[in-house]
């Protein structure tokens, strides 16, 4: 099977992955190849098979309803890219006019 | 005796016995690798003011007659399990500058035991990759061959180890990254049952496969090792609630009474000859020690690649969803919006693997393509652990093959071809997929590089790899061969 250009634009921006022509050309090669390869998983019937969830640990696992102690601020902070007033400073969601 | 050769319970005795200090055994260490790091690069961050820090408590506490077994030994952390202020980059550029706030509950733990941080392991970015050559840094080397990978991702943990460059190391396994590396360097690694090992501060990959698992010298350093990671976490919704055995007590030197499984299908197409031989002998040794070999069979072997491909790539497009170069991480200063800051600094942060990966997990989790896709794999994972599950129903008590198809290639020589290099995976991937414990252990060379033999059993069942392992190991001497830089 192979997948379009388009549908790669599609992907990467569904991804946030900004890319460049060559690793879009190289990606449309490459995907298409795998999928290719995973095709061959149709050859099992699996109509009665339920899927694994999960391997080893059953059930759910609930924490206590109790607070406990978080990060200092700063701590969390340190790492920030951009920070202002004990706060991560982002780029605008919405736009002036939305605002 | 040089004290960087030591395992890691030599050191303990000569520690105990107080013949040796931590500190002497930490300087040694940390001059081995002064001196032989240049060449292979192991490490992506040396730390060796913290070492020293470490050793000198650890020698106060040793002192004062508090001593563990991992007490005062020197340790490498691959470097995506968290390190309060030490830096921690995943292998990536997108986390270059990250330092960690908190330990990762391993480290937590083996720091109150006392072991010394010494660096950071490289890795393939991500822990994506079977030859540390996806390192967004630089390629690790295996010290049996300069020119060749020390295996992946776990590279410059493994790496490390067979050259000295450290006591031990942790590393983590998606689909045979403790145990790929270790069978290609000649080391022992142990990825432990999904759930033994607390993955809290482990940059998750692939969240139903990942474990943390140990790299060491042999097989009783193993065991040391699993005794101090092998616990309840509550940090971790996944971490099980299962009692801890005394992993050494399983160290015994005959199989009496052991059922050893082979499948028919691991020894099929694409294993090397000389793998094969090795790996034939040894099951042949394991005979020899009184177990019982059986030929087994495991149908869906053939589809555990495909699998696993969709399991993890689909899992890692969504936990890497959350490097956004906002709250941590490489951040785009030429965007306009947050969408583009965020495709900016993705686009360059991650590496071409790793967007690989992404770009399929994402396509194949995409509106339409869930069923077909993920939930499909879901359920071929059923089969897969169904033939595990079938095996031991029937007596089988490990299941042995070899840990990979083929010895260590040269750096550049797959890197082109991801598709071939993914499916030299094939014998590693289903103890993930089942979430059983498997061991891989050197069993001997093919054209002068290590082969590993691979153990895997029930879940929870770590102790009866060790066994087999531990048995194996002392009646042969690979572990004990080491290539001159090493030394």
């Amino acid at each position: 099977m192979k997948i379009s250009r388009a549908e790669v634009e599609h992907i990467a921006d569904l991804a946030r992955l900004k890319l460049s022509e060559i690793e879009i050309d190289q990606l449309q090669d490459e995907l298409s190849q795998i999928l290719e390869y995973v095709e061959q998983l149709n050859e099992l019937n699996t109509t009665d098979v339920l899927p694994t969830s999960h391997v080893v640990v059953k059930g759910d696992v609930l924490c206590e309803d109790k607070t406990r102690p978080s990060f200092p601020r700063e701590d969390i902070l340190a790492n920030a890219p951009r920070a202002q007033e004990g706060f991560f400073r982002v780029y605008a969601i919405f736009d002036k006019g939305g605002q | 005796m040089t004290l960087y050769r030591l395992t890691l319970h030599e050191a303990h005795e000569l520690l105990r016995r107080r013949e040796v200090s931590s500190l002497e055994l930490t300087e040694s260490v940390l001059e081995k690798i002064e001196d032989s790091d240049q060449q292979i690069k192991a490490y992506v961050t040396l730390t060796p003011e913290v070492a020293l820090e470490h050793a000198r408590q650890a020698d106060e506490k040793i002192s004062a007659g508090d001593i563990a077994p991992l007490t005062g030994i020197p340790m490498a952390v691959k470097d995506n399990i968290c390190t309060k202020g030490v830096l921690t980059t995943c292998g990536s550029r997108i986390l270059e500058n990250f330092v960690p706030p908190y330990d990762a509950t391993v480290v937590e733990r083996l720091r109150h035991e006392g072991a010394v941080l010494v660096g950071k392991a490289n890795m393939d970015e991500f822990a994506m990759g079977s030859s540390t050559e996806h390192s967004a840094f630089f390629p690790t080397h295996n010290p049996w061959d300069m020119s060749r990978v020390p295996g992946g991702s776990s590279g410059g943990a493994a790496a490390a180890v067979l050259a000295n460059e450290t006591i031990f190391a942790l590393g983590s396994d998606t689909g045979g990254s403790v145990r790929q590396p270790a069978g290609l360097c000649g080391v022992v690694g142990l990825k432990p049952t999904y759930g033994r090992v607390s993955r809290y501060g482990l940059i998750a990959f692939a969240s139903s496969l990942d474990q943390i698992g140990p790299l060491t010298k042999d097989v009783t350093d193993c065991a040391l090792v699993m005794n101090a990671i092998g616990f309840h976490d509550p940090l971790d919704s996944t971490s099980a609630d299962e009692p801890r055995p005394d992993y050494a007590s399983y160290l015994r030197e005959d199989l009496g009474g052991m059922v050893v499984g082979v499948p028919s299908e691991y020894f099929a197409a694409g294993l090397d000859p000389g793998v094969e031989e090795t790996v034939r002998g040894a099951i042949e040794k394991l005979a020899e020690l009184g177990a019982q070999v059986r030929e087994i069979s495991m149908p869906h072997e053939r589809y555990v690649v495909a699998t696993y491909f969709l399991t993890s790539w689909a899992e890692a497009s969504a936990n890497l969803a959350r490097y956004d170069g906002l709250k941590y991480g490489l951040f785009a200063t030429d965007a306009h919006s947050i969408h583009e800051a965020q495709s900016k600094a993705r686009g360059r942060g991650f590496g071409r693997e790793v967007k690989r990966r992404i770009m399929l997990g994402t396509y194949a989790l995409s509106s339409g393509y869930y069923d077909a896709y993920y939930l499909k794999a879901q359920k071929v994972r059923t089969l897969i652990k169904g033939d595990f599950d079938r095996a031991f129903a029937e007596g089988v008590d490990v299941v042995v093959g070899p840990t990979s198809p083929i010895v260590a290639f040269g750096i550049g020589e797959m890197i082109d071809d991801p598709l071939e290099m993914y499916l030299a995976d094939l014998y590693t991937i289903p103890a993930n997929l089942a979430g059983l414990p498997c061991i891989s252990i050197p069993c001997g060379f093919s054209d002068e590089l290590p082969v590993g033999l691979q153990i895997m059993g029930r879940p929870f069942a770590e102790g009866s790899l060790l066994r087999v392992a531990y048995a194996f190991e002392q009646n042969t001497d690979f572990h004990l061969q080491r290539p001159a830089i090493s030394l």
